[in-house]
Protein backbone atom coordinates (compact mmCIF):
# COMPACT_ATOMS: atom_id res chain seq x y z
CA UNK A 1 0.00 0.00 0.00
CA UNK A 2 1.32 3.37 -1.30
CA UNK A 3 2.35 6.12 1.45
CA UNK A 4 -1.31 8.55 1.48
CA UNK A 5 -1.21 12.57 0.60
CA UNK A 6 -2.28 13.09 4.15
CA UNK A 7 -3.77 11.82 7.41
CA UNK A 8 -6.36 12.34 9.07
CA UNK A 9 -6.77 11.78 12.65
CA UNK A 10 -10.47 10.76 13.94
CA UNK A 11 -9.04 8.05 16.41
CA UNK A 12 -11.83 8.23 19.58
CA UNK A 13 -14.63 10.15 17.64
CA UNK A 14 -17.93 8.48 17.58
CA UNK A 15 -19.90 8.12 14.55
CA UNK A 16 -20.82 10.18 12.61
CA UNK A 17 -17.85 12.29 13.36
CA UNK A 18 -15.12 10.79 11.39
CA UNK A 19 -17.12 11.07 8.30
CA UNK A 20 -18.12 14.93 8.73
CA UNK A 21 -14.20 15.32 9.26
CA UNK A 22 -13.46 13.29 5.62
CA UNK A 23 -15.99 15.60 4.31
CA UNK A 24 -14.28 18.93 5.89
CA UNK A 25 -10.55 17.55 4.86
CA UNK A 26 -11.01 15.97 1.26
CA UNK A 27 -12.01 18.95 -0.74
CA UNK A 28 -8.99 20.72 0.48
CA UNK A 29 -6.48 18.18 -0.82
CA UNK A 30 -6.02 18.38 -5.00
CA UNK A 31 -8.04 15.82 -7.39
CA UNK A 32 -6.44 12.60 -7.54
CA UNK A 33 -5.13 13.03 -3.99
CA UNK A 34 -5.18 10.36 -1.57
CA UNK A 35 -6.57 10.69 2.09
CA UNK A 36 -6.04 8.44 4.95
CA UNK A 37 -8.98 8.65 7.79
CA UNK A 38 -7.75 6.92 11.15
CA UNK A 39 -10.86 6.04 12.87
CA UNK A 40 -11.31 3.29 15.27
CA UNK A 41 -15.26 3.73 16.08
CA UNK A 42 -16.42 0.75 14.04
CA UNK A 43 -19.34 2.59 12.20
CA UNK A 44 -16.21 4.14 10.07
CA UNK A 45 -16.07 0.84 8.30
CA UNK A 46 -19.42 1.24 7.05
CA UNK A 47 -19.75 4.65 6.62
CA UNK A 48 -16.63 5.82 5.15
CA UNK A 49 -17.49 3.53 2.10
CA UNK A 50 -21.20 4.47 2.56
CA UNK A 51 -19.84 8.14 2.05
CA UNK A 52 -17.70 7.38 -0.81
CA UNK A 53 -20.56 6.05 -2.53
CA UNK A 54 -22.83 8.95 -1.97
CA UNK A 55 -20.47 11.44 -2.72
CA UNK A 56 -18.96 9.39 -5.77
CA UNK A 57 -15.20 9.61 -4.22
CA UNK A 58 -13.33 6.99 -4.58
CA UNK A 59 -13.02 4.44 -2.03
CA UNK A 60 -9.29 2.78 -1.96
CA UNK A 61 -9.55 0.06 1.43
CA UNK A 62 -8.63 -0.07 4.73
CA UNK A 63 -5.17 0.75 6.13
CA UNK A 64 -3.64 0.33 9.08
CA UNK A 65 -4.59 2.40 12.38
CA UNK A 66 -7.31 1.18 11.70
CA UNK A 67 -7.81 3.74 8.40
CA UNK A 68 -9.61 4.13 5.67
CA UNK A 69 -8.26 5.33 1.98
CA UNK A 70 -10.14 7.71 0.39
CA UNK A 71 -9.01 8.98 -3.42
CA UNK A 72 -10.67 12.39 -4.20
CA UNK A 73 -11.93 12.30 -7.83
CA UNK A 74 -13.76 15.70 -8.26
CA UNK B 1 -69.53 -4.80 21.15
CA UNK B 2 -67.07 -4.38 23.66
CA UNK B 3 -64.27 -3.96 21.48
CA UNK B 4 -65.81 -1.20 19.42
CA UNK B 5 -65.27 1.03 22.73
CA UNK B 6 -62.12 0.79 22.58
CA UNK B 7 -60.82 2.61 19.72
CA UNK B 8 -56.92 2.79 18.38
CA UNK B 9 -56.54 6.37 18.94
CA UNK B 10 -57.14 5.82 22.79
CA UNK B 11 -53.68 3.71 22.39
CA UNK B 12 -52.13 5.90 19.85
CA UNK B 13 -53.38 9.42 20.45
CA UNK B 14 -49.81 10.56 21.36
CA UNK B 15 -47.21 10.25 20.07
CA UNK B 16 -47.27 9.00 16.87
CA UNK B 17 -45.96 5.63 17.21
CA UNK B 18 -43.86 4.13 14.80
CA UNK B 19 -42.64 1.60 16.06
CA UNK B 20 -44.44 -1.25 15.74
CA UNK B 21 -41.90 -3.44 14.69
CA UNK B 22 -40.61 -3.73 18.26
CA UNK B 23 -44.06 -3.84 19.49
CA UNK B 24 -47.14 -3.31 18.09
CA UNK B 25 -50.24 -1.52 20.69
CA UNK B 26 -51.98 -3.64 21.93
CA UNK B 27 -55.18 -5.29 19.77
CA UNK B 28 -58.28 -4.21 21.07
CA UNK B 29 -59.09 -7.48 20.81
CA UNK B 30 -56.06 -9.09 22.76
CA UNK B 31 -57.07 -6.56 25.77
CA UNK B 32 -60.00 -7.86 25.60
CA UNK B 33 -59.18 -11.74 25.54
CA UNK B 34 -56.71 -10.99 28.07
CA UNK B 35 -59.38 -9.55 30.49
CA UNK B 36 -61.65 -12.45 30.19
CA UNK B 37 -58.46 -14.74 30.45
CA UNK B 38 -57.55 -13.29 33.79
CA UNK B 39 -60.88 -14.58 35.11
CA UNK B 40 -61.33 -17.46 33.56
CA UNK B 41 -57.47 -18.88 32.97
CA UNK B 42 -55.83 -18.50 35.92
CA UNK B 43 -55.78 -22.06 37.03
CA UNK B 44 -53.16 -24.58 35.72
CA UNK B 45 -54.09 -25.90 32.38
CA UNK B 46 -52.12 -29.49 33.63
CA UNK B 47 -54.71 -30.33 36.77
CA UNK B 48 -58.23 -32.08 37.06
CA UNK B 49 -60.35 -30.15 38.58
CA UNK B 50 -62.70 -27.80 36.67
CA UNK B 51 -61.24 -24.62 36.86
CA UNK B 52 -58.23 -26.26 35.30
CA UNK B 53 -60.22 -28.05 32.56
CA UNK B 54 -61.73 -24.84 31.32
CA UNK B 55 -58.24 -23.10 31.15
CA UNK B 56 -57.75 -26.22 29.91
CA UNK B 57 -60.10 -25.52 26.76
CA UNK B 58 -58.82 -22.15 27.26
CA UNK B 59 -54.99 -23.32 26.00
CA UNK B 60 -56.24 -26.14 23.28
CA UNK B 61 -58.54 -23.47 21.95
CA UNK B 62 -55.69 -21.37 21.98
CA UNK B 63 -53.78 -23.73 20.20
CA UNK B 64 -55.94 -24.67 17.59
CA UNK B 65 -56.56 -21.30 16.28
CA UNK B 66 -53.27 -20.39 16.00
CA UNK B 67 -52.50 -23.75 13.89
CA UNK B 68 -54.83 -22.97 11.52
CA UNK B 69 -54.16 -19.66 10.75
CA UNK B 70 -50.27 -21.03 10.35
CA UNK B 71 -51.38 -23.87 8.01
CA UNK B 72 -49.79 -26.64 10.75
CA UNK B 73 -50.75 -29.52 12.81
CA UNK B 74 -51.78 -27.84 16.45
CA UNK B 75 -49.53 -30.60 17.89
CA UNK B 76 -46.95 -29.30 16.18
CA UNK B 77 -47.24 -25.74 17.80
CA UNK B 78 -45.94 -24.73 21.21
CA UNK B 79 -46.15 -21.68 22.81
CA UNK B 80 -43.17 -20.25 24.84
CA UNK B 81 -42.48 -16.91 26.89
CA UNK B 82 -41.29 -15.12 24.02
CA UNK B 83 -39.85 -14.89 20.41
CA UNK B 84 -36.57 -14.56 21.91
CA UNK B 85 -36.72 -18.01 23.75
CA UNK B 86 -38.61 -19.57 20.92
CA UNK B 87 -35.74 -18.21 18.84
CA UNK B 88 -33.17 -19.97 21.22
CA UNK B 89 -35.04 -23.00 21.37
CA UNK B 90 -35.34 -23.40 17.65
CA UNK B 91 -31.94 -22.88 16.59
CA UNK B 92 -30.00 -24.84 19.76
CA UNK B 93 -32.52 -27.70 19.45
CA UNK B 94 -32.51 -28.29 15.48
CA UNK B 95 -28.38 -28.44 16.19
CA UNK B 96 -28.92 -30.92 18.66
CA UNK B 97 -31.58 -32.93 16.74
CA UNK B 98 -28.85 -32.95 14.06
CA UNK B 99 -25.83 -33.22 16.62
CA UNK B 100 -24.67 -37.32 14.52
CA UNK B 101 -25.11 -35.26 11.27
CA UNK B 102 -22.85 -32.39 11.86
CA UNK B 103 -22.09 -29.17 14.14
CA UNK B 104 -22.30 -26.50 11.56
CA UNK B 105 -25.27 -23.82 11.82
CA UNK B 106 -25.69 -21.86 8.59
CA UNK B 107 -27.58 -18.32 8.97
CA UNK B 108 -27.65 -15.24 7.20
CA UNK B 109 -25.35 -12.33 8.11
CA UNK B 110 -29.09 -10.78 9.09
CA UNK B 111 -30.81 -12.57 11.63
CA UNK B 112 -31.94 -11.51 14.76
CA UNK B 113 -29.74 -11.04 17.56
CA UNK B 114 -31.71 -13.90 19.45
CA UNK B 115 -30.53 -16.34 16.58
CA UNK B 116 -27.54 -14.74 16.60
CA UNK B 117 -26.75 -14.70 20.15
CA UNK B 118 -27.78 -18.51 19.92
CA UNK B 119 -25.62 -19.22 17.06
CA UNK B 120 -22.57 -17.73 19.57
CA UNK B 121 -23.20 -20.34 22.16
CA UNK B 122 -22.87 -22.53 20.04
CA UNK B 123 -19.81 -21.78 18.50
CA UNK B 124 -18.63 -21.17 22.55
CA UNK B 125 -19.22 -24.74 23.07
CA UNK B 126 -17.29 -26.00 20.29
CA UNK B 127 -19.57 -25.83 17.36
CA UNK B 128 -19.22 -24.38 13.96
CA UNK B 129 -21.13 -21.05 12.41
CA UNK B 130 -20.68 -20.02 8.69
CA UNK B 131 -22.41 -17.07 8.10
CA UNK B 132 -23.85 -15.87 4.33
CA UNK B 133 -23.32 -12.46 3.40
CA UNK B 134 -26.21 -10.43 1.90
CA UNK B 135 -26.72 -7.84 -0.97
CA UNK B 136 -26.82 -3.84 -1.16
CA UNK B 137 -30.76 -4.30 0.10
CA UNK B 138 -30.26 -6.53 2.24
CA UNK B 139 -31.05 -10.33 -0.26
CA UNK B 140 -29.77 -13.07 0.72
CA UNK B 141 -26.99 -14.63 -1.60
CA UNK B 142 -28.63 -17.71 -2.56
CA UNK B 143 -25.41 -19.34 -4.51
CA UNK B 144 -23.29 -18.42 -1.33
CA UNK B 145 -26.62 -19.78 0.78
CA UNK B 146 -26.70 -23.42 -1.49
CA UNK B 147 -22.74 -23.90 -1.24
CA UNK B 148 -22.72 -23.25 2.20
CA UNK B 149 -25.51 -25.80 3.33
CA UNK B 150 -24.55 -28.26 0.95
CA UNK B 151 -20.77 -28.33 2.83
CA UNK B 152 -19.70 -30.51 5.31
CA UNK B 153 -21.18 -31.71 8.78
CA UNK B 154 -23.90 -29.11 8.02
CA UNK B 155 -26.44 -29.94 11.44
CA UNK B 156 -29.32 -27.17 10.17
CA UNK B 157 -29.82 -23.49 8.26
CA UNK B 158 -31.88 -20.58 10.01
CA UNK B 159 -33.09 -17.14 7.68
CA UNK B 160 -35.10 -14.56 8.81
CA UNK B 161 -38.13 -14.25 6.71
CA UNK B 162 -37.93 -10.77 6.36
CA UNK B 163 -35.61 -8.05 8.03
CA UNK B 164 -37.06 -6.52 10.84
CA UNK B 165 -34.81 -3.66 10.27
CA UNK B 166 -34.77 -2.91 6.80
CA UNK B 167 -37.70 -4.93 5.86
CA UNK B 168 -36.25 -6.64 2.99
CA UNK B 169 -38.24 -10.25 2.65
CA UNK B 170 -35.80 -13.21 2.00
CA UNK B 171 -36.37 -15.81 -0.76
CA UNK B 172 -37.40 -18.18 1.88
CA UNK B 173 -38.83 -20.70 -0.97
CA UNK B 174 -35.65 -20.98 -2.78
CA UNK B 175 -33.37 -21.32 0.08
CA UNK B 176 -35.87 -24.26 1.57
CA UNK B 177 -35.14 -25.78 -1.12
CA UNK B 178 -31.60 -25.52 -1.52
CA UNK B 179 -31.77 -27.06 1.71
CA UNK B 180 -34.39 -29.78 1.10
CA UNK B 181 -31.78 -30.86 -1.81
CA UNK B 182 -29.33 -31.75 0.82
CA UNK B 183 -31.64 -32.67 3.63
CA UNK B 184 -30.47 -30.11 5.96
CA UNK B 185 -34.14 -28.75 7.87
CA UNK B 186 -34.22 -24.99 7.78
CA UNK B 187 -35.60 -23.19 10.53
CA UNK B 188 -37.14 -19.55 9.84
CA UNK B 189 -38.16 -16.60 11.97
CA UNK B 190 -41.07 -15.12 10.83
CA UNK B 191 -41.60 -12.63 13.81
CA UNK B 192 -41.81 -9.40 11.14
CA UNK B 193 -43.83 -11.72 8.63
CA UNK B 194 -46.59 -13.81 10.72
CA UNK B 195 -49.73 -11.75 10.79
CA UNK B 196 -49.33 -9.78 8.52
CA UNK B 197 -48.17 -11.75 4.85
CA UNK B 198 -47.96 -15.46 4.52
CA UNK B 199 -44.81 -17.66 5.22
CA UNK B 200 -43.34 -19.32 2.51
CA UNK B 201 -43.58 -23.16 2.48
CA UNK B 202 -40.68 -25.40 2.83
CA UNK B 203 -39.40 -24.16 6.25
CA UNK B 204 -38.83 -27.37 9.02
CA UNK B 205 -38.70 -25.07 12.43
CA UNK B 206 -40.83 -21.78 12.56
CA UNK B 207 -40.98 -19.17 15.35
CA UNK B 208 -42.69 -15.65 15.80
CA UNK B 209 -43.59 -12.97 18.18
CA UNK B 210 -46.80 -12.02 19.73
CA UNK B 211 -46.17 -8.62 20.64
CA UNK B 212 -45.29 -7.75 16.76
CA UNK B 213 -48.87 -8.54 15.72
CA UNK B 214 -50.82 -6.56 18.52
CA UNK B 215 -50.57 -9.87 21.05
CA UNK B 216 -49.20 -9.34 24.49
CA UNK B 217 -45.52 -8.65 25.07
CA UNK B 218 -44.01 -12.55 26.56
CA UNK B 219 -45.42 -14.85 24.10
CA UNK B 220 -43.57 -16.67 21.52
CA UNK B 221 -44.68 -19.52 18.99
CA UNK B 222 -42.22 -22.52 18.06
CA UNK B 223 -43.26 -24.88 15.46
CA UNK B 224 -41.70 -27.80 14.54
CA UNK B 225 -42.74 -29.97 11.48
CA UNK B 226 -43.51 -33.45 12.10
CA UNK B 227 -40.60 -35.98 11.08
CA UNK B 228 -37.99 -33.18 11.55
CA UNK B 229 -34.98 -34.31 13.56
CA UNK B 230 -35.22 -31.94 16.72
CA UNK B 231 -34.66 -32.12 19.71
CA UNK B 232 -35.29 -29.70 22.79
CA UNK B 233 -32.15 -27.90 23.95
CA UNK B 234 -33.27 -27.43 27.87
CA UNK B 235 -34.14 -30.15 30.39
CA UNK B 236 -37.85 -31.40 29.30
CA UNK B 237 -41.09 -31.80 31.19
CA UNK B 238 -44.77 -32.90 29.75
CA UNK B 239 -45.44 -28.98 28.99
CA UNK B 240 -46.63 -27.87 25.48
CA UNK B 241 -45.23 -31.24 23.66
CA UNK B 242 -41.59 -31.23 25.69
CA UNK B 243 -40.30 -27.92 23.88
CA UNK B 244 -41.23 -25.29 26.13
CA UNK B 245 -40.78 -26.47 30.49
CA UNK B 246 -42.75 -24.56 33.05
CA UNK B 247 -45.73 -22.64 33.10
CA UNK B 248 -47.05 -20.37 30.60
CA UNK B 249 -48.63 -17.26 30.95
CA UNK B 250 -52.01 -18.81 29.55
CA UNK B 251 -54.28 -15.23 29.84
CA UNK B 252 -51.07 -13.91 27.48
CA UNK B 253 -51.13 -17.05 25.60
CA UNK B 254 -55.19 -16.39 24.77
CA UNK B 255 -54.77 -12.85 23.91
CA UNK B 256 -52.32 -13.83 21.51
CA UNK B 257 -53.88 -16.30 19.70
CA UNK B 258 -57.22 -13.82 19.58
CA UNK B 259 -55.52 -11.37 18.19
CA UNK B 260 -53.56 -13.22 15.87
CA UNK B 261 -56.95 -14.45 14.19
CA UNK B 262 -58.23 -11.27 14.21
CA UNK B 263 -55.04 -9.70 12.55
CA UNK B 264 -55.18 -12.53 9.86
CA UNK B 265 -58.19 -11.63 8.86
CA UNK B 266 -57.69 -8.01 8.13
CA UNK B 267 -53.76 -9.33 6.78
CA UNK B 268 -54.27 -8.37 3.25
CA UNK B 269 -56.39 -4.92 3.73
CA UNK B 270 -53.52 -3.83 6.26
CA UNK B 271 -50.83 -4.82 4.10
CA UNK B 272 -52.20 -2.87 0.90
CA UNK B 273 -52.80 0.50 3.31
CA UNK B 274 -49.64 0.28 4.90
CA UNK B 275 -47.43 -0.81 2.17
CA UNK B 276 -48.62 2.63 0.19
CA UNK B 277 -48.12 4.01 2.99
CA UNK B 278 -44.50 3.14 3.32
CA UNK B 279 -43.99 4.14 -0.45
CA UNK B 280 -45.18 7.36 0.53
CA UNK B 281 -42.23 7.34 3.11
CA UNK B 282 -39.82 6.16 0.41
CA UNK B 283 -40.30 8.58 -1.72
CA UNK B 284 -40.98 11.42 0.11
CA UNK B 285 -38.21 11.16 2.18
CA UNK B 286 -35.64 10.78 -0.57
CA UNK B 287 -36.87 13.43 -2.13
CA UNK B 288 -37.58 16.16 0.67
CA UNK B 289 -34.33 15.28 2.88
CA UNK B 290 -31.22 16.00 1.52
CA UNK B 291 -28.50 13.34 1.72
CA UNK B 292 -30.39 10.73 2.90
CA UNK B 293 -29.52 6.75 1.95
CA UNK B 294 -33.45 5.48 2.12
CA UNK B 295 -32.17 1.29 2.26
CA UNK B 296 -33.46 -1.88 2.14
CA UNK B 297 -35.58 -3.77 -0.88
CA UNK B 298 -38.33 -0.91 -2.56
CA UNK B 299 -40.28 -3.76 -4.06
CA UNK B 300 -39.88 -6.98 -1.88
CA UNK B 301 -40.29 -6.02 1.69
CA UNK B 302 -42.64 -5.68 4.36
CA UNK B 303 -45.79 -3.78 3.65
CA UNK B 304 -45.21 -1.35 7.41
CA UNK B 305 -40.89 -1.15 7.62
CA UNK B 306 -38.92 1.05 6.23
CA UNK B 307 -35.41 2.19 7.11
CA UNK B 308 -33.16 5.63 6.08
CA UNK B 309 -30.29 6.99 7.12
CA UNK B 310 -29.22 10.65 7.72
CA UNK B 311 -25.72 11.72 6.06
CA UNK B 312 -23.70 13.32 8.92
CA UNK B 313 -26.32 13.12 11.58
CA UNK B 314 -26.40 11.40 15.08
CA UNK B 315 -29.13 8.76 15.07
CA UNK B 316 -29.59 9.11 18.99
CA UNK B 317 -29.82 12.67 18.25
CA UNK B 318 -32.51 12.16 16.02
CA UNK B 319 -34.07 9.89 18.04
CA UNK B 320 -34.57 12.46 20.80
CA UNK B 321 -35.51 14.91 18.29
CA UNK B 322 -38.31 13.18 16.72
CA UNK B 323 -39.44 11.94 20.47
CA UNK B 324 -39.53 15.84 21.51
CA UNK B 325 -41.85 16.65 18.45
CA UNK B 326 -44.27 13.35 19.42
CA UNK B 327 -42.77 10.89 17.11
CA UNK B 328 -41.20 6.65 18.47
CA UNK B 329 -39.03 5.42 16.06
CA UNK B 330 -36.28 3.09 16.53
CA UNK B 331 -32.58 3.66 15.34
CA UNK B 332 -30.04 0.68 13.90
CA UNK B 333 -26.89 3.64 14.31
CA UNK B 334 -24.48 2.63 16.85
CA UNK B 335 -24.70 5.70 18.45
CA UNK B 336 -27.71 4.79 20.44
CA UNK B 337 -26.61 1.55 21.14
CA UNK B 338 -24.98 0.15 23.95
CA UNK B 339 -22.88 -2.33 22.31
CA UNK B 340 -20.94 0.88 20.65
CA UNK B 341 -21.39 -1.20 17.53
CA UNK B 342 -23.58 -0.15 14.31
CA UNK B 343 -26.15 -2.06 13.16
CA UNK B 344 -24.75 -6.22 11.59
CA UNK B 345 -27.63 -5.45 9.35
CA UNK B 346 -26.43 -2.09 8.03
CA UNK B 347 -23.09 -3.13 8.38
CA UNK B 348 -23.75 -6.82 5.87
CA UNK B 349 -25.44 -4.40 3.66
CA UNK B 350 -22.67 -1.99 3.58
CA UNK B 351 -25.13 1.13 3.66
CA UNK B 352 -25.02 4.06 5.73
CA UNK B 353 -25.24 3.32 9.38
CA UNK B 354 -25.05 6.32 11.38
CA UNK B 355 -28.25 9.11 11.62
CA UNK B 356 -30.16 5.85 11.13
CA UNK B 357 -34.22 5.83 11.48
CA UNK B 358 -36.57 2.72 11.46
CA UNK B 359 -40.45 3.55 10.93
CA UNK B 360 -42.97 0.83 11.57
CA UNK B 361 -46.70 0.95 11.01
CA UNK B 362 -49.09 -0.89 12.91
CA UNK B 363 -53.00 -1.61 12.48
CA UNK B 364 -54.22 2.02 14.49
CA UNK B 365 -51.47 3.95 11.94
CA UNK B 366 -53.26 6.45 10.26
CA UNK B 367 -52.87 8.48 7.38
CA UNK B 368 -52.58 11.91 9.22
CA UNK B 369 -50.12 10.44 11.27
CA UNK B 370 -47.73 9.87 8.43
CA UNK B 371 -48.55 13.06 6.64
CA UNK B 372 -47.56 14.50 9.82
CA UNK B 373 -44.01 13.00 10.30
CA UNK B 374 -42.85 13.56 6.43
CA UNK B 375 -44.02 17.37 6.86
CA UNK B 376 -41.93 18.00 10.17
CA UNK B 377 -39.22 15.16 9.17
CA UNK B 378 -37.04 17.82 6.70
CA UNK B 379 -36.91 20.55 8.94
CA UNK B 380 -35.70 18.43 12.05
CA UNK B 381 -33.03 16.85 10.33
CA UNK B 382 -32.13 20.31 8.41
CA UNK B 383 -31.81 21.74 12.69
CA UNK B 384 -29.61 19.35 13.70
CA UNK B 385 -27.44 19.56 10.87
CA UNK B 386 -27.29 23.36 11.39
CA UNK B 387 -26.55 22.45 14.89
CA UNK B 388 -23.56 20.02 14.23
CA UNK B 389 -22.26 22.76 11.29
CA UNK B 390 -22.40 20.15 8.54
CA UNK B 391 -24.95 22.11 6.33
CA UNK B 392 -23.39 22.30 2.90
CA UNK B 393 -20.79 19.66 3.49
C1 LIG C 1 -37.09 -10.99 13.62
C2 LIG C 1 -37.26 -11.07 15.10
N1 LIG C 1 -36.97 -12.21 15.74
C3 LIG C 1 -37.13 -12.33 17.06
C4 LIG C 1 -37.57 -11.29 17.85
C5 LIG C 1 -37.70 -11.47 19.33
O1 LIG C 1 -39.02 -11.48 19.76
P1 LIG C 1 -39.40 -10.99 21.25
O2 LIG C 1 -39.26 -9.52 21.24
O3 LIG C 1 -40.81 -11.47 21.45
O4 LIG C 1 -38.45 -11.65 22.19
C6 LIG C 1 -37.86 -10.07 17.22
C7 LIG C 1 -38.30 -8.87 17.99
O5 LIG C 1 -37.57 -8.31 18.79
C8 LIG C 1 -37.71 -9.95 15.81
O6 LIG C 1 -37.99 -8.81 15.17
Amino acid sequence: MSAPDAVLDCLGQRCPLPVIALARRLPELPVGAVLRVLADDPAAAVDVPAWCRMRQQEFLGDAPGPGYDVRRTH
Amino acid sequence: MRTGAIAWADVTASPVYLDAATAAPLHPVARQALLAALDDGWADPDRLYSPARRARRLLDAAREATAETLGVRPDELSFTSSGTSAAHTAVLGGLRGRRRAGDVLVHSAIEHSAVLYAAQQHVTGGGRAVEVPVDRLGRLDLDRWSTAVSGAGVASATLIAASHEVGTVQPVEAAAAACTRVGVPLYVDAAQVVGRMPVPPGWSVLTASARKWGGPAGVGLLVVRKGTRWESPWPTDERESGRTPGTLNLPAVVAAAASLRATATDAVAQATRLSSLVDRIRARVSAEVPDVEVVGDPVHRLPHLVTFSCLYVDGEALLHALDRRGFAVSSGSSCTSATLRPSHVLEAMGVLSHGNVRVSLHTGSTEAEVERFLTELPGIVAELREQAGVVGL
